[in-house]
Order: C-alpha cells, then structure tokens, then sequence
C-alpha cells in the first residue's frame, strides 16, 4: 500500500551524528523505520544509541548493511556532496531534508543524477511517508493513517495540515511525499503523480502546490492526459506579492509567471477538484471519494 | 539579495565583462568631478534604486557638459523616483552613477536565469533592447534566442558564437559579443547569481559590444560562500520591518492588510495569508517563525507584525509536530506578558498536545480566543476586526 517506501526499506542515514539528524533519527525508528546504517565522515566504527553503525563513506555503509535508501541531514555547504556520494554507492532512494542548499549546487547534482538509476527526493523538504510501514523524514508520523490516498507537496507544516483534515474524516494515506521548496529539486509532481498512477493501492492524491515556477502546470498537463485517479488541489499564495520570496526559495513570482491563479486554472482544466481554501482539502477529498 | 547596477557593474568588469566608465557619486560635485574625469563629450546620469524602469520614470538623464552633470544630479539625489516597480510612495535616490557616453549602433537583449523545468540555466537573447523581456515572450516569443547550459560543460563556444549568430552579429562586434557572453556566464556561476539580466546590451559604432545597464541578483542560500556580498547590501532599499525581522532571523514581508499573522512554515503562512483573504480579511504580513517557535521568537514575531501600525488584529497558527503544542502555547503566554497587545489576538494550536494548550491558553487570563480549526481561525479574527 505505498510507492517509494515500505516495510522492506533499509534505510541509511548521512549525518547521524548531527544535531538534526540524531533526533529525527531516533524519531523514525520509533515510528518502526528500519535504520541499518549510519554516516558521518571521521566517526565510523562507532554506533549511535547503541544501536546502529555508523560507517565513514556510504559505499562501506551499503556493502556492509544492505541499505537501499539514504535520508540526509547534512548542512548545505557538505548536502550536494553527500547526495551525489550516495547515488554514487548505488542508493536507490536518496531524500534531502537540508535546507538552504545553493541553486548552482543542485543544478550539478541534478545533471550527475541524471546518469544514475537513483531517484532523489527534495532537497528542502519534510520527506516521505508510507504510513504504518516506514517514515523518512521530519513529518510528525502519529497524524497519519494507514490509507488510499496519495500526498504530494511542496510544502512542510501544510502538508501536516491536509495529512490532519484527511485522517480526522477517516481518509488513511498510502504514502506522502514532500518533494521541497526550492527551484531545482529531484522528483517533481509530475514524477511523483506517475508513481501514483501505477500504484494499484492509491486511489486518489492530493497535490499541494505554492507559487512560483510552472511544475503545477506542468503536473495538470500530465493529469489531463494520462492520469486515471481523482485530485484534489491547493495552491498556497494566492495573496502573495509578485516578486517577492515567500520563505521558500522556489515560491516566488517572477515576470508574472508562477502566479497561484494561473496554477489553479490549469488544475481546473484538467480536471482537479481545486479547493479555494486550505481548510477545506479533506473535505473535499472526502467528496471526491464518494464518501460524503 | 537584490544589489545596485553600479555594483553589479563593478563585479562584471572584474570578469571581463564588458561596461561604460563610471564612478558613483553622493553628491553634485561629486558627479562633475567624475564628469570632468571621465571626459567624454556626453555623460549619463543614472539614479541608483533597486528598482526598474528608471529611464521612463526620469532617473536616467545625458549631460552635455560636467556643470550639467553635476545640476542633474543635484536634482535627482535626495528627490523620490517613482517607476512602475516602486509602487507610488517612490524609492529616495541616494546615490547617481555618473558614465562616459557612447555612440550606440543597436541595442540587444541579454539574460541568464534558471529555467526550472529543467534544472538548467538558459540564456536568452533578444534583437528587441530596452524592452521587458516579459513583454517580448508575451507578443513576440519568437524572437527570444534560447540556449540552455549543461552544467558539466559550462557555456560551450559554439553556443556563444550561436547566439551571437542569431542577433545578426558580424566580424569585430560578433567577436566582442561572443567574449561578452562567454565573460558573463563565467561571472554568473562564479558569484552564485540568481539572475543576470544586460538590457540594454549596446553594439557601439567602433564594434564594441558594452553592458548598458547590468541587473544581478544573487542566491540567497549561497551567501555563505560569499561572505564579501554583506557590504554591498543597502539597508535604505528594504522595508524597516523586515530588516528589524532578519536580526531576529525571523521570515517576514510586509504587506497592506490589517491581519497580522504569526505561523510556522512558509506554506502554512501563505495558506494562512489566503484563508484570512477568503474569510473577507486582508493580510498584513507574511511570518514564518520556523519550526521551533519558541517564547523569544513568539515575542519577536510580536514586535514585528505590532509595529505595523495597520494591524488591527493578530492571528497565530502554529502546527505542532515535533514541537508541542503546550510548549508553544506557554511561549505565547510567556510572550504576552513582554509585549503589550494591543489589538485582538487569536490562537490556534494543532497537533501534538493541542488540547492541553488549549486549555493552558484559556487559564492564561489573557485576553485571546483559542480557535479550533483554521476555518475557525480565520473567521474568528476576521470578526474581531468589526
């Protein structure tokens, strides 16, 4: 009942010993998330919480462990490095939770990506969930429930906020993906819709888009010609000044382009059930599930 | 970060970009010494705002003569220039850059942003010069010159001499631009620029090819690498508030509306920001106060959104993940007692111990109404405007 994740998934982590990453560590294993492998460059040999091994390079990491997927919390001036280390042992799975990576950075991991079989998810971004079954990331995992519907966002606490309304009406998640708030990120809408799409254990997604950029649009394209399942939309900005950063580093309208309006529209038209308000997105997923 | 053309002017020349002889000036005399200096039959006085559209708006003036130089600028500095980009109350010009003249042939377009749908940056290349380039790919797309730029490579020569091609470029003028750009990308990516914009680009009638004016701005989340960028921001050009917010590290933008707000993560507050506008509201900021939301930022972020004296009511909408909610709220309470709220306050708290907050903030004695849900949330401070 999940894309990307699962109670298979072994899951290594670079930058274990962070302040960031040794907390949200202990959280995903609380959660039931199976951490085989720890990363920090000069600490390997030791073991975090009695429990798990931290190594010096991810390529010791995945040939002693098995790990298939990496979360990392390195700081900016070190993530691309560590993300492109990772694709480079063979991780399938790489989420980026750091924040505040350069743009130049992520253009060059972006390109190195390219040529691996390895999908990367963020950076800038709260990670994915496949509830019940394994969490990668930041995410509070006790709002979520085990479910059919798919969550896709650009956003963190928001996402918390639909993951809320949909769970309070009963509707349980198969896995929700944060896919980040910045211009350059790996895995996009339209990427993560497609993952949806062949999944037989997802009904339908909600996909939270902010202003800034056109991979809105870009998903309602995909959406109006080849996506089978229900969506249920909401775009965050629609007071937003042009040209001014919203927080993130992508959620910004630039030459008109990127407006929450013009995002809304395109849904629309392909069909997407738009909501006007965020209050209203479990609702109206409700709705569209024939469940109200 | 947004800096003056004349600084973004001085960064290209180190990099072998092309530009006019210049020197800023502070005052009139100033701008006649520099004009006198400079010595060419015409100079060009240019007002130095972070804002565009200068030249409609009278901040971009020839001078004949250094005396000329020098009353232009006296008229401009300390005057308020009003362009299509600084909104109506105007930007004060503090500063003119003052330029030899030159004898233009023909003025081009010149850009390099990132295109994000592809994760690479593009350049973009127009015959249209002194034209938004908006206003080009909007009635005449196709005369927009693209080349995009694998980042393994870097700018390739051939798709320097491509698009020189493609502008009608021949011989030294062609030779000047293809150096003009293969110098520009190398500026760009070696300072973390975010956008590079050359409009005009001039072809002078000697052949050589100069940036006219030069628009940069740089990445924010590489400034890091480029501790030297602090000198060249201008404090006079942000808003007061939001320079006051980023001492305390908090995300604030002004806006016009009259409902503060205080939420943690951007997409939530700008959620929050359209929920207070569908409730029949106005927003009067974006704050994103992070994850953490501690007492001392909660009373920062008060000080902040308190100081607009527009903000007729407050609305505080935490999501509690990882941080606890009862935390949050004896942040709040704890703020309060430091801050004087004037203005009706509502709260709302959901996730990991909403309850208990509730309850904290409802025994608190404070004037507040706890709100329990973001429907709830907006309409309660909506109605508290009344």
């Amino acid at each position: 009942m999940s894309v990307l994740a699962d109670k298979n998934t072994r899951l290594l982590v670079q930058g274990i010993t962070g302040g960031e990453g040794s907390f949200h560590t202990r959280q995903m294993m609380e959660y039931g998330t199976r951490v085989v492998a720890g990363v920090t460059p000069g600490k390997g040999g030791q073991t975090f919480d009695n429990k798990v091994p931290i190594f010096n390079t991810v390529e010791e990491a995945v040939r002693e462990t098995g790990a298939n997927a990496s979360v990392i919390f390195v700081p900016p001036p070190f993530a691309a490095d560590a993300i492109m280390e990772a694709a480079d042992a063979g991780v399938s799975l790489i989420v980026t939770i750091t924040e505040g990576i350069p743009t130049r950075d992520m253009i060059t991991v972006k390109a190195f990506l390219d040529k691996k079989e390895t999908r990367m998810i963020g950076p800038n971004c709260p990670g994915i969930i496949s509830p019940g079954q394994c969490k990668i990331g930041i995410m509070p995992g006790f709002i979520h429930r085990e479910g059919r519907v798919g969550v896709i966002s650009r956003s963190g606490t928001l996402t918390y906020e639909a993951v809320k309304q949909l769970s309070d009406l009963g509707i349980g998640q198969s896995t929700c993906i944060g896919i980040g708030g910045d211009p350059v990120i790996g895995t996009t809408f339209t990427d993560a819709l497609k993952l949806f799409n062949e999944d037989p254990d997802t009904d339908a997604v909600v996909l939270i888009g902010e202003i800034g950029g056109t991979a809105e649009q870009e998903a309602a394209s995909y959406i109006k010609s080849e996506f089978k399942k229900a969506v249920v939309a909401f775009i965050a900005g629609q007071t937003a000044p042009p040209g001014r950063r919203m927080g993130h580093a992508g959620a910004i309208i630039s030459g008109g382009e990127g407006t929450a309006a013009e995002k809304m529209a395109a849904l629309k038209d392909a069909g997407a059930h738009v909501c006007e308000s965020p209050a209203v997105i479990g609702r109206t997923m409700q709705k569209a599930l024939g469940l109200a | 970060m947004k800096i003056h053309e004349y600084q973004a002017k001085e960064i290209l020349k180190k990099y072998g970009v092309a530009v006019p002889e210049g020197k800023i000036a502070r005052t009139p005399e100033e701008a006649e010494a520099i004009a006198r200096e400079l010595g060419t039959s015409v100079v060009v006085v240019k007002a130095q705002i972070h804002a565009g559209g200068r030249g409609k708006a009278g901040g971009v003036k020839l001078a004949k003569s250094p005396e000329e130089a020098r009353d232009i600028a006296a008229n401009m500095l300390g005057s308020k220039l009003v362009t299509h980009q600084t909104g109506p109350e105007g930007k004060e010009v503090r500063q003119v850059l003052v330029e030899q003249g030159l004898d233009i042939a023909k003025e081009y377009y010149l850009g390099i942003v990132l295109d994000r749908s592809r994760s690479q940056l593009v350049i973009m290349a127009s015959t249209e010069g002194g034209v938004e380039i908006e206003k080009v790919a909007a009635e005449t797309p196709e005369k927009i010159i693209k080349e995009w730029i694998d980042p393994l490579t870097g700018l390739r020569p051939a798709q320097a001499r491509k698009i020189a091609f493609a502008l009608g470029l021949s011989g030294a003028t062609f030779k000047n631009a293809v150096k003009f750009l293969q110098a520009l990308y190398e500026a760009y990516v070696q300072t973390d620029a975010s956008l590079a914009e050359i409009n005009p680009l001039v072809e002078t009638t000697d052949g050589h090819v100069l940036a006219l004016d030069a628009k940069i701005n740089f990445d924010d989340n590489a400034l890091f690498r480029h501790p030297d960028y602090a000198e060249l921001r201008d404090l006079n050009e942000e808003e007061p508030l939001e320079v006051e917010a980023s001492k305390y590290n908090l995300n604030y933008i002004k806006l016009d509306g009259n409902v503060g707000c205080m939420v943690n993560g951007a997409g939530l507050a700008m959620a929050t920001m359209d929920i207070i506008k569908l409730a029949g509201g106005e927003p009067a900021n974006f704050l994103d106060v992070g994850g953490g939301a501690s007492a001392e930022t909660v009373e920062n972020g008060f000080r902040i959104i308190l100081s607009d004296p527009n903000v007729k009511a407050v609305l505080i909408n935490i999501f509690g993940g990882i941080v606890r909610c009862d935390r949050v709220a004896r942040g709040v309470i704890e703020a309060a007692k430091n801050v004087d709220i004037h203005v009706p306050l509502v709260v709302r708290l959901e996730g990991t111990n909403a309850e208990e907050a509730a309850r904290l903030l409802d025994e608190s004695g404070l004037e507040l109404q706890v709100a329990n849900s973001l429907e709830d949330a907006a309409q309660k401070v909506v109605a508290s405007l009344a």
